[in-house]
């Protein structure tokens, strides 16, 4: 390789890394030697695939098992913006949740009936003035908070609506996703960001990073954190910024 | 019944409607005196009547452990005979059901959304009505006359608790689903506020906890045009000419509130009613005039006129909240056990949606689950009869839910 063409590279991930301080020196190295790789592709490869999509767990939802293994028997879950209802009704049979959806899509609302699944079809963004405080044990905001109007007006009704919230989210600020940016110039679209701009319900692409300084300006606490990268679920660390793929925080009136 | 007669009855009907493998077929329908001089029925307004008598419809079989039956209530101008072939159409005077299958037959049959092979169905025709149960057309056993409108106020309550008394007639202690639109909806609403545990699931269409000042408006209207019919008479014109036009004209407003706007300009548009150019008098110009005129006459052919006037007075006063929650709603909502599911359409503007949401919202504060969908639609409040494909997928995968659904 080019020295000139590496000296560029190496500024670069340096600015990268450096914002995001990492404390796995491993992990820096997988995601240096993978950049590299990157890169190299990235002149031919077509919009879309340029860069090596940030990736879900499979088919399988990582945050429906994360979800699962949080919540306990019995509970009470709203679920907000709760699509075709596939959450709550593994819930509702394996954790004999009590379990509402609220969902605005037509055809979404019919599958939830046909899921057996209750739901309230309405707009999120008009908040949740039919429930009263704490009536749920848990909100969940399931990959839907950087497609809403007035996020936080809704996360600070889901705190009051819920003993707490769990939030879960692909992260704008993974350094594929930045890296995307920064070489075409153009909006990143990748498979957790599978939309050209214009067409896009992630109207409010948000980081990790964007997502606790809203928190604590609004009077949420974030309670803990998981996230998923390159295919393994772990605790949220300072560095993730940088590295999730998408995150699940849990939220309570701060 | 020997093959000549069975052709003869063939031939009442349009070709082919006997050959339906969907259609529940010929229809008779049974009457049941739920309540004689002895025991008569108090209503809630403090008045008694007896006798009463029920007709009542049913299709398909009652299970071994009786947990099978959907009630369905009508609305206003409904009745019992929800689908299939009216055998006694021509012996009971309802003739127009020799060219009509019964109002819900769309919903209603053999592997339709309230299949007649899983369920058994209900339908009785309520209290005031005109088609058998007992009304103020109904002979008043201690003057030998009809009552007209020495007929008590009746009730949604009323109209309920005679279901009821139905259901414990036909040996059902727990209806497994009851639906209605419209006013019918209204009776699902009290049904499952007044009886709890007597319902699993209930599926409101196109219905709120009480009627808007609108709406109570343009009965009031429909009310004013039959009573200053010149042939109204008191309500007394039984043996005489009836109130066609008052009737007729009520029938006409009521149908422009069954429509929306959008779907009228979409229906009708200016268009002219046969004719190229307009004749500049006060005849029969344009479509909408022209279809107005037909649904007037052809009501005034099926429908009583008290009927009407008794009829929407129990719409009117019909208020859930006021009836069970000293005025509010959710306190009213906290009586419900079973599930819920409410419809309402976009373009109603009989029962708005936002008012139909009321009673979901209601359900939510009680900490009550529900399902509350708004159906997007250009047919007004008809919506709920004509949105045939939607309505038809809702109803099926709500009852198909055995468990799990909260």
């Amino acid at each position: 390789m080019a020295d000139s063409r590496r000296s560029w590279q190496d500024r670069l991930i340096a600015l990268l890394l450096e914002r995001a301080t990492p404390t796995d020196p491993e992990a820096a190295e997988r995601a240096l030697a993978r950049l590299v790789q990157v890169l190299e592709r990235q002149r031919e490869a077509p919009r879309g695939e340029r860069i090596a999509p940030v990736v879900r767990n499979g088919a399988h939802r990582w945050d429906h098992d994360l979800i699962e293994r949080h919540v306990a028997e019995g509970v009470s879950v709203l679920d907000l913006g709760c699509g075709s209802g596939t959450l709550l009704k593994r819930l509702m049979e394996t954790k004999r949740v009590r379990g509402q959806g609220i969902e605005i899509d037509a055809e979404n609302v019919m599958q939830c009936i046909a899921n057996g699944v209750p739901v309230f079809q309405t707009n999120l963004d008009d908040g949740l003035a039919g429930f009263p405080d704490e009536s749920f044990d848990y909100v969940v905001l399931e990959e839907t908070v950087q497609t809403l109007h007035r996020p936080v007006f809704v996360l600070t009704e889901m705190v009051r609506v819920g003993k707490r919230g769990i939030v879960t989210f692909p992260n704008f600020g993974h350094w594929q996703v930045r890296l995307d940016l920064a070489l075409s110039g153009r909006m990143p679209v990748t498979r957790a960001w599978p939309y050209e701009w214009y067409e896009s319900p992630n109207i409010r692409p948000l980081t990790v990073r964007d997502f606790q300084a809203a928190a604590a300006d609004h009077g949420i606490r974030i309670v803990e954190g998981q996230v998923l990268t390159d295919g393994q679920v772990r605790p949220l660390d300072a560095d993730d910024n940088l590295f999730a793929e998408e995150v699940m925080l849990v939220i309570e009136k701060a | 019944m020997n093959p000549h007669d069975e052709e003869a009855i063939r031939k009442l009907f349009p070709p082919g409607a006997l050959d339906d493998p969907t259609c529940v077929g010929l229809t008779r329908a049974k009457t049941v005196r739920l309540l004689d001089e002895t025991s008569p029925l108090k209503l809630e307004v403090g008045e008694s009547i007896a006798p009463v008598d029920v007709e009542y419809e049913t299709y398909g079989e009652l299970n071994e452990d009786k947990s099978n039956a959907i009630v369905i209530f009508h609305a206003l101008s409904g009745d019992a005979h929800v689908a299939g072939w009216d055998v006694t159409a021509i012996e009971t005077g309802r003739r127009w059901r020799l060219r009509k299958p019964g109002w819900w037959e769309t919903m209603v049959g053999p592997g339709k959304p309230l299949d007649t092979r899983r369920y058994l169905i209900i339908c009785a025709n309520f209290l005031g009505s005109c088609y058998g149960t007992t009304g103020p057309s109904s002979v008043n056993p201690a003057t030998g006359r009809p009552y007209g409108l020495s007929f008590p106020i009746v009730t949604v309550g009323d109209w309920v608790r005679l279901q009821v008394m139905l259901l414990d007639y036909l040996g059902i202690e727990r209806a497994y689903a009851v639906v209605g639109g419209s006013i019918g909806g209204q009776q699902v609403i009290e049904m499952m506020l007044a009886y709890p545990n007597r319902v699993e699931k209930a599926i409101v269409l196109a219905a709120s906890a009480k009627l808007s000042a609108q709406g109570l408006a343009f009965n009031a209207v429909g009310r004013h045009t039959i009573m200053s019919d010149p042939h109204f008479d008191g309500g007394d014109y039984y043996a005489a000419e009836v109130p066609a036009q008052g009737l007729a004209a009520a029938r006409m407003l009521a149908h422009i509130t069954y429509l929306s706007e959008v779907g009228m300009e979409m229906k009708f548009g200016r268009r002219l009613q046969d004719k190229s150019r307009p004749d500049f008098d006060f005849g029969i110009e344009f479509e909408v005039e022209s279809y107005l005129a037909y649904q007037g006459q052809s009501f005034v052919e099926r429908f009583d006129a008290n009927s009407y006037l008794y009829i929407t007075r129990a719409m009117d006063y019909y208020d859930a909240a006021a009836k069970w929650g000293g005025g509010d709603l959710t306190q009213a909502c906290a009586r419900v056990t079973g599930n819920v599911m409410i419809v309402s359409f976009s373009s109603d503007w009989l029962y708005p949606p936002a008012q139909c949401r009321e009673l979901a919202i209601a359900l939510c504060q009680c900490r009550h689950p529900v399902t509350y969908i708004e159906v997007p639609s250009s047919y007004g409040h008809d919506a709920f009869l004509v949105e045939t494909d939607v309505v038809g997928r809702l109803l099926t995968d709500y009852l198909d839910r055995r468990d799990g659904d909260g």
